[in-house]
């Protein structure tokens, strides 16, 4: 075991492992935090806690993370690269470690031009590749970015994203090799809707047998309305949206309850493809639909682990 | 070349408005092929300030010259008849020939009529694009000629992030194309995928601006 992260145990026991997404509250309100979290406990092995998701500022990742450690949930930290440079990222793995956060996932981050301060300077001292090169070195060889030696490693089960459906398409299973040969011990992708394409990309990734070197967790998006669909569509880059989803949509009676049975249908085809180990459900600001997604997927109850 | 754009008449009508003697200084260099703050420009923005201060009753003296460069002490010389007697210099140059000006002009406030953009060229007559963010270490080898540290919006040097698209960047599909499209074409062109497929890792910024203000000494040119 390279860490104690649950995910992990769950993963390296070869277990259907599921994860949900937890955004941190605009504000230093925890109830909120304490509301997402009681959905997803015991329905979820791991939950990603977002980092300023679309660069809007929201609370500390570590704080959010800590606090749902309390409620008996495992975290995966997620940094984006916009906001730090090695010094901060290196200091706030750290102090995630010492807060018990046993899980990470590197990402280089939504533009700020997205978010609430299109004005600020972003950072990229690093890239999402380099970010996992580093949090390895610190934890295999317990050393710094720059060679310092570390007395005690944070011990993170390493995570990435990769999105099978950015171009250019023939490129992204390298890319995901790229990330594997920095360290990273498992993926979660971005939410499949185009399944044909999600398994030809799974096939360039098995063609390299890249499935046996890390875990691949497919992204799936509770989707609420057609409307909701065409949005993500036309301003969500690289998201692959086929038109016959949102028709779906458009004809459904409920929208809603169309929207979760294609996400319980799609997490019942990936989980059918060879080197997919876990689905990722990405309900953003609908989390209280995660059990009854997970529910319908059979996906419950989850395994334990010691 | 360093690109520049002439900021807002608003903003150097209320720059000027103090005085009543300037010099309008052009620079003959990269400003005056992008078209922001040459001999032409000089003409026009002079003409432009004189037409406003007339409609306010305020009397203007414009003086107007264009050096050949800004950027170098021996060519700002030819501006020193000219700047006798004014109380400001509206320089037409980059930031740097500004700087330039205000050193030579101790006593006389020298301020930029341009916003300094980029190092970067035209694309086509009107348009211009960045292409060098001045990294001091410069690895365009390994990315075929095509800079990701200024054209990738998150200077990735292990890109494309997953929002490049249809040959386009998600911080703007209209007007930004992605660098790291690009690259993988160019790199697919020449046969060299491979390179892509190694990792590179993070960056000296110490050789950018971020190792503090950057300096050059050249032991055999220095007189
Ligand atoms: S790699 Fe550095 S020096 Fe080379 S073009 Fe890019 S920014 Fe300029
Ligand atoms: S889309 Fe391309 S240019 Fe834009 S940030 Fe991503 S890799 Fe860089």
């Amino acid at each position: 075991m390279k860490s104690e992260s649950r995910l992990e145990k769950i993963l390296s026991a070869g277990k259907f492992a599921v994860t949900a997404e937890l955004g941190p509250p605009k504000s230093a309100d925890t109830a909120v935090i304490n509301k997402k979290a009681a959905y997803l406990k015991d329905v979820v092995d791991a939950v990603n806690v977002t980092d300023n998701q679309t660069a809007i500022v929201r609370m500390f990742i570590g704080a959010a993370c800590s606090l749902i450690i309390n409620l008996g949930l495992e975290p995966i930290l997620q940094m984006v690269c916009r906001d730090r440079n090695r010094i901060a990222m290196q200091s706030d793995i750290l102090g995630a470690s010492a807060l018990g956060i046993k899980n990470m996932l590197c990402l280089s981050g939504d533009h700020q031009k997205f978010g609430n301060h299109p004005q600020a300077k972003n950072v990229y001292d690093m890239d999402s590749v380099q970010l996992i090169g580093m949090v390895k070195k610190m934890r295999d060889e317990k050393k710094f970015f720059c060679g310092d030696e570390i007395k005690v490693e944070p011990r993170m089960f390493i995570g990435a994203a990769e999105n099978p459906f950015g171009d250019p398409f023939e490129f992204r299973a390298v890319r995901l090799e790229k990330k594997i040969n920095a360290g990273a011990d498992f993926f979660q992708t971005q939410a499949v809707f185009d399944i044909d394409k999600f398994e030809k990309w799974m096939e360039m990734v098995r063609a390299r047998g890249l499935h046996k070197k890390a875990y691949i967790l497919a992204g799936v998006v509770p989707l609420k309305s057609a409307k909701a669909a065409t949005y993500m569509k036309n301003e969500v880059a690289g998201i692959g949206m086929p038109d016959a989803v949102i028709e779906r949509l458009q004809k459904a009676a409920d929208a809603k309850e169309e929207g979760i049975k294609i996400c319980v249908e799609t997490i019942e085809r990936v989980k059918k493809i060879e080197g997919i180990s876990g689905v990722h459900i990405m309900a953003i600001e609908w989390e209280s639909m995660v059990p009854a997604i997970a529910e319908k997927a059979g996906l419950l109850p989850r395994p334990g682990v010691n | 070349m360093i690109v520049a754009e002439r900021k807002p008449m608003e903003e150097l009508l209320q720059m000027t408005a103090p005085f009543g003697k300037i010099l309008v200084a052009g620079c003959g260099a990269c400003v005056t092929v992008c078209m922001a703050g040459g001999e032409k420009e000089v003409e026009v923005l002079s003409s432009l300030l004189l037409i406003e201060r007339k409609k306010n009753g305020k009397e203007l003296e414009a003086r107007k010259h264009t050096v050949e460069r800004q950027c170098e002490p021996e060519f700002i010389k030819d501006l020193d008849p000219r700047a006798e007697g004014v109380e400001m210099i509206l320089s037409m140059a980059c930031g740097v020939g500004v700087q330039y000006l205000a050193e030579r002009y101790p006593k006389i406030p020298v301020y930029p009529a341009l916003n300094t953009k980029f190092m970067g060229g035209p694309v086509q007559q009107g348009i211009w694009t960045e292409k060098c963010g001045g990294c001091g270490n410069c690895i365009l080898s390994l990315t075929g000629g095509i800079c990701p540290i200024a054209r990738c919006s998150k200077s990735l040097l292990n890109g494309p992030c997953g929002g490049s698209e249809n040959g386009k960047c998600e911080v703007d599909p209209k007007n930004i194309d992605c660098a790291w499209q690009l690259i993988f074409d160019r790199m697919k062109n020449l046969g060299k995928l491979e390179i892509l497929a190694e990792i590179q890792p993070p960056k000296d910024w110490s050789y950018a601006r971020d190792g503090g203000p950057r300096k050059i000494v050249r032991e055999d040119a220095v007189l």
